[in-house]
């Protein structure tokens, strides 16, 4: 028969402030946007929210808008708009790369770039291109606007700073035109989640953010200073690891990732430029 | 503690041309949706965790895996499943003549989902090289071909017609 989610009640917003009133009036209520992390989790009865509000019709959170310095990513816009987006791939091309290296192609039809960051999956990869350019979250609630700094915005395994009752509603991306960056997720199959994935954005102010290396998406802090300090690509990819607490699993031990994490950003300093 | 209401909703998805209307539980997903209210069964359960691809349809001719779709997320859309691709006279697309000549199958069970998949690959991109085709089928499993006479299928329909049309 096979394996269906515990009953619940469906709403749908068609704005931001309905989608906080319909937030504010149901316990336990959770936002769905393109699903593909939540429906799963409710398949499996991991979560069993009493309603779900389904924010993926609201327009003003749609699409990319060049805003001067930064690029503006509505938090509904999915992983194969932004992956085709001209003005992301010249002005935030990390964004783009990474956006094409999400999941397969039916997941990146429906999944969300904000979705993915709200998720907060230490795995997962969009999380890791905030940290490492430097992304602010823009969030809305009741008391109105909040942002937040992607270095402060994962909180702790799958929880992040967005409230019960908030909606994150764009990404602010520093425009990196020009700048060199480096992508590389280790996995055995190409739609799977990273074992272990390095994000690394050259530039003036450089970052370097792990993917799978801890109950958080993460920044690697020691080697992202060092890049910051001109250390050669060997110096840096030897710090990457540094305060990491790697989760095991069949795929991989502590040390073995610590291992791949180094690997990966020596391959992603130089993808970047670096040398 | 009070017993739980079972609530339905109306959802209507134009499948494969038709309009079907039904009233169902927020929590029925699309591919049941699919086989059991508008009775088409040529979309397979693989999986049913989001991995293998057998449920992929079209929604707004972009592929997705019905089984991590709920049936409302599809509401007003237009869904198109392996039973409404063909010539347009009972016959082949150009993609499933192309699993016919390739021996793009063996069992079966993942060919809905990979057909719908290619198709929305030719439809995007008319001429994929062998790469892109992988990448392309990176979402569909299959247990039995090895995928060499699949990606054989998707380059004799690139050369034979492409994608061809649905409604
Ligand atoms: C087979 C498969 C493979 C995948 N592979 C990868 C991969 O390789 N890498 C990767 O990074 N991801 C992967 N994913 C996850 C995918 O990227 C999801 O799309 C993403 O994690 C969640 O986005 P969504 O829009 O589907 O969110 P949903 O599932 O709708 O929501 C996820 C969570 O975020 C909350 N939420 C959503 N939007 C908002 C908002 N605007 N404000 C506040 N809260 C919000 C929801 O309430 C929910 O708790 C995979 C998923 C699948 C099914
Ligand atoms: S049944 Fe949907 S992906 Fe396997
Ligand atoms: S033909 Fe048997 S799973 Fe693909």
């Amino acid at each position: 028969m096979g394996m269906i989610p515990a009953r619940f009640d469906y709403r749908q917003a068609g704005s931001v402030a309905e989608a906080l009133q319909l937030l504010a009036s149901c316990d336990d209520a959770k936002l769905l946007a393109g699903g593909h992390s939540l429906v799963p989790l409710m398949k499996m009865r991991l979560v069993s929210p009493s309603t779900l509000i389904d924010i993926s019709g609201i327009a003003e959170l749609q699409g990319v808008t060049d805003a001067g310095s930064v690029l503006r990513v509505g938090a509904l816009t999915r992983h194969r708009v932004v992956e085709r987006s001209q003005v992301v791939a010249q002005h935030v091309p990390l964004l783009a790369h990474v956006a094409g290296l999400v999941g397969d192609p039916q997941v990146r039809n429906r999944g969300t770039i904000g979705g993915s960051l709200v998720h907060g999956d230490p795995a997962a990869d969009l999380p890791s291109v905030a940290l490492a350019t430097g992304a602010t979250m823009v969030v809305t609630g009741s008391g109105g606007e909040r942002r937040i700094a992607a270095s402060d915005f994962f909180v702790d395994f799958l929880e992040t700073a967005v409230g019960p009752d908030e909606i994150l509603t764009a990404i602010e991306f520093p425009k990196r035109t020009g700048a060199g960056f480096g992508y590389e997720k280790f996995v055995r199959r190409s739609m799977d989640y990273a074992i272990v994935g390095v994000a690394v954005q050259a530039g003036e102010q450089p970052g370097i953010a792990l993917v799978n290396m801890g109950s958080v998406p993460r920044r690697a802090d020691a080697a992202s200073r060092a890049l910051a300090s001109g250390a050669g690509v060997d110096a840096v990819a030897a710090l990457a690891a540094d305060g990491t607490n790697p989760p095991e699993d069949l795929n991989a031990n502590a040390d073995y990732r610590r291992h791949l994490a180094s690997v990966l950003t020596k391959r992603a300093l130089l993808a970047a430029g670096y040398r | 503690m009070s017993t739980i209401e079972t609530h339905t909703t109306r959802v209507t998805v134009t499948v494969n041309g038709r309009e079907v209307s039904e009233e169902v539980e927020p929590r029925t997903l699309l591919v049941h949706f699919l086989r059991e209210q508008a009775r088409l069964t040529g979309t397979h359960v693989g999986c049913d965790t989001s991995n293998c691809g057998a449920c992929t349809v079209l929604i707004d001719d972009e592929a997705a895996k019905s089984c991590t779709v709920l049936a409302v997320q599809a509401n007003g859309h237009k869904v198109t499943t392996v039973e409404g691709v063909g010539n347009g006279s009972g016959g082949f697309s150009p993609v499933q003549e192309g699993f016919r000549q390739e021996h793009g199958l063996q069992c079966g069970y993942c060919t809905p989902g990979m057909i719908m998949a290619c198709t929305a690959l030719l439809a995007e991109n008319p001429r994929p090289n062998e790469h892109q085709i992988r990448e392309a089928l990176e979402g569909n499993l299959c247990r039995c071909t090895g995928y060499e006479t699949i990606v054989r299928a998707v380059q004799w329909a690139a050369t034979n017609g492409g994608a061809g049309e649905w409604a």
